[in-house]
């Protein structure tokens, strides 16, 4: 399987096709349930979890330790199943693709960043970014050739050739955020992004990805503990004991990165 | 994506060589003791495989290896001969006799006696010496080795003698021969000769070698010598069998040393074994994080067995290399001369390293599938 740079680099401007003049939805959850193990070691981590992110925006899932934001994102991104309930990517159901139509609609739509930022340690910065462009088919030049472009914009670009061991950690999110960037994909999923990192590394992060992650037509979806950066999101969805406690949006142009952080 | 699990592989160079190692240890553990017993298995067969004139071995009916001698009546040459479809067939001596040489040294020898008209039997490569030259009175002739043995540190030369049961020998030609299981020198000599300083027995006659008429079946000539003379006839191939089931089920040494070979089979599987599917183990959390990525099952596979062959044929090349160069440098020891690595050998080493990493492979694919790609959120 071979494909070209244009085939999954959509332009990152495109807006999702809608039929409407509604903002396009990035995701929408609806009556999500999760159990983990059976009988008396069952445990309810998602008690109904009925959410929509906008696209062109930055959501902040936010809530209590344990209280299932990392289950929640997993089902969102299609890594764990639910047990009840439907997740909709951009309008297309999960639970209606098959086992491989899952796995293709995630490499091609969906990008990750990690708190542990998981890069191959055998990689390079460059290689690294280039992974999601490889799994696509890009053939390896083309691939590290656009990554090498996507790490100059989030400023790695003079340490392409450095592998993970040899980088600070906010320097290796910033290539997870690279590699989690460059095929475009329409949703972008963060786990706790920052936590590992100190506040100084852990602002540049939240500045980098507002800065280059949230597009029109791109749903950017934080999973955060972190107070301080609770002010770059411009909706933040509040969850405790498995439910979605409230949404609280802010207007436009009150965010961190153009006011300032507070 | 073979290119991500090539990198995979190598990135870490320690670990990386400690599988190929482990790998190549492995394949040597087998490839070498199993070399090994099978050499010394063959050595009991030596003295057959070294006669290659005739097709057929007739000895005594109870007679279960070559190194017994179960003597048959001079006369048992004439009846095999009788037997339809044999073209000739010929004596051989065969026993053991205790050579004194004059610097006073005492060895065990095995004596083989061959037809005084034919020379059938005699040893096919001279080292020095002429084999004709064994027509000569008291003539002997010693095989390499052996010649070491009796000679310790002095050189190959011809006109030495021996003394075999107060009859003096003179040594006529040094040659080569497949050694014996168990190290003794080989004296060849004549049939009259042997027979003559050999320890008195009522009967000398050790072995009749036949051959067969051009297109006659061999299997069917030696049920027909059987069914005439009540002995038993055998090709050269069955009674090398014969001879190593004899050893194999009389000796401890093949049993003692077939546990050796089943340990180092089981050590080298272990060693293989386990590094590869640690490897794989230690990277479960970076599959998953591949999975998540969008990488299917089925590529998850592909990767790992595209390492696994990888390590699989360094590491067996390692191994080969490795074992060929022991036997490469030990053929000139006299001890261990014959000893080498059969091309069967190989053969099964490389399907036992399949097997082996194909298992390792296996046992950590099942591992990766069942991976839930959420870990990366772990
Ligand atoms: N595979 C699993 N099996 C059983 N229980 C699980 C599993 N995964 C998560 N849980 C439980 O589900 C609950 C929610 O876990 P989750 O990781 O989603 O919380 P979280 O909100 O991300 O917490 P944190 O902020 O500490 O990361 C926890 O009580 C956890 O123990
Ligand atoms: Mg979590």
């Amino acid at each position: 399987m071979t494909a070209t740079l244009d085939d999954v680099s959509r332009p990152i401007t495109q807006p999702a096709a809608t039929a409407s003049d509604a903002p396009p939805l990035a995701v929408v959850c609806r009556g999500v349930t999760k159990e983990f193990g059976s009988g008396d070691a069952k445990v309810q981590v998602l008690l109904g979890v009925d959410v929509d992110i906008p696209a062109g925006e930055m959501a902040l899932l936010v809530g209590p330790s344990g209280c299932g934001k990392t289950t929640l994102i997993s089902i969102i991104c299609g890594l764990l199943t639910p047990t009840a309930g439907t997740v909709a990517l951009f309008g297309v159901e999960q639970q209606k693709l098959t086992g491989r139509q899952l796995v293709d609609f995630r490499g091609k739509n969906v990008g990750f960043v990690f708190q542990q930022y998981n890069l191959l340690p055998a990689l390079t910065a460059a290689e690294n970014a280039a992974v999601p462009l490889i799994i696509q088919g890009v053939p390896r030049k083309q691939a590290v050739a656009r990554a090498t472009e996507v790490l100059d914009q989030v400023g790695m670009g003079h340490r392409a050739n450095s592998r993970p061991a040899q980088l600070s950690g906010g320097q290796q999110q910033r290539v997870a955020i690279a590699r989690a960037l460059v095929h475009s994909p329409r949703l972008l999923v963060c786990d706790e992004p920052t936590a590992a990192l100190d506040a100084q590394s852990g602002q540049t992060v939240m500045e980098l990805l507002r800065e280059t992650a949230v597009q029109p037509g791109r749903g950017v979806l934080i999973v955060t503990h972190d107070h301080r950066v609770f002010a770059y999101g411009d909706r933040i969805v509040r969850m405790s004991d498995g439910r979605i406690e409230s949404v609280e949006t802010k207007a436009a142009g009150t965010h961190a990165a153009e006011g300032g952080a507070h | 994506m073979n290119w991500i699990a090539w990198k995979m592989l190598t990135g870490d160079r320690t670990k990386y060589l400690g599988i190929v190692f482990g790998v190549a240890f492995g394949s040597v553990l087998i490839a070498h003791q199993t070399s090994i017993f099978v050499s010394l298995m063959k050595r009991t067969g030596s003295q057959i495989l070294d006669i290659t004139e005739p097709d057929i071995w007739v000895m005594d009916k109870e007679l279960q290896s070559v190194d017994e001698v179960r003597t048959l009546p001079e006369t048992d040459v004439y009846r095999v001969r009788g037997v339809p479809g044999v073209e000739w067939a010929v004596r051989l001596f065969k026993g053991q006799v205790t050579a004194r040489t004059p610097g006073g040294i005492y060895r065990q020898c095995i004596l083989m006696g061959l037809d005084d008209a034919t020379l059938i039997g005699a040893p096919r490569t001279m080292l020095l010496g002429t084999l004709a030259d064994l027509r000569r009175p008291d003539a002997l002739i010693v095989d390499a080795a052996g010649y070491s043995y009796l000679f310790p540190g002095e050189p190959l030369e011809l006109g030495k003698t021996i003394e075999i049961n107060d009859h003096r020998g003179v040594i006529v030609g040094v040659c080569e021969t497949s050694p014996p299981f168990i190290t003794f020198p080989i004296v060849f000599a004549r049939y009259s000769t042997a027979t003559l300083v050999a320890p008195k027995e009522r009967n000398t006659l050790g072995f009749v070698l036949a051959k067969a008429v051009p297109g006659q079946s061999i299997p069917e000539l030696c049920r027909r010598i059987e069914a005439t003379t009540e002995l038993k006839a055998m090709s050269q191939l069955e009674f090398v069998w014969l001879t190593v089931g004899y050893y194999i089920k009389t000796t401890g040494i093949p049993v003692n040393f077939g546990i050796t070979v089943m340990l180092g089979f089981v050590v080298g599987t272990a060693i293989a074994g386990q590094t590869f599917y640690l490897f794989t183990i230690e990277n479960l959390k970076q599959f998953g994080n591949l999975k998540a990525m969008g990488v299917s099952n089925g590529r998850i596979v592909g990767m790992i067995l595209f390492q696994g062959a990888i390590v699989g044929v360094i590491g067996f090349g390692i191994g080969m290399g490795l074992s060929a160069a022991f036997f490469e440098g030990t053929k000139d020891i006299v001890h261990l001369k014959g000893f080498a690595m059969p091309w069967q050998v190989m053969a099964m080493t490389a399907v036992t390293v399949i097997i082996i990493v194909g298992l390792a492979s296996l046992l950590s694919i099942r591992k990766v599938l069942v991976l839930e790609p959420a870990v990366v959120f772990k």
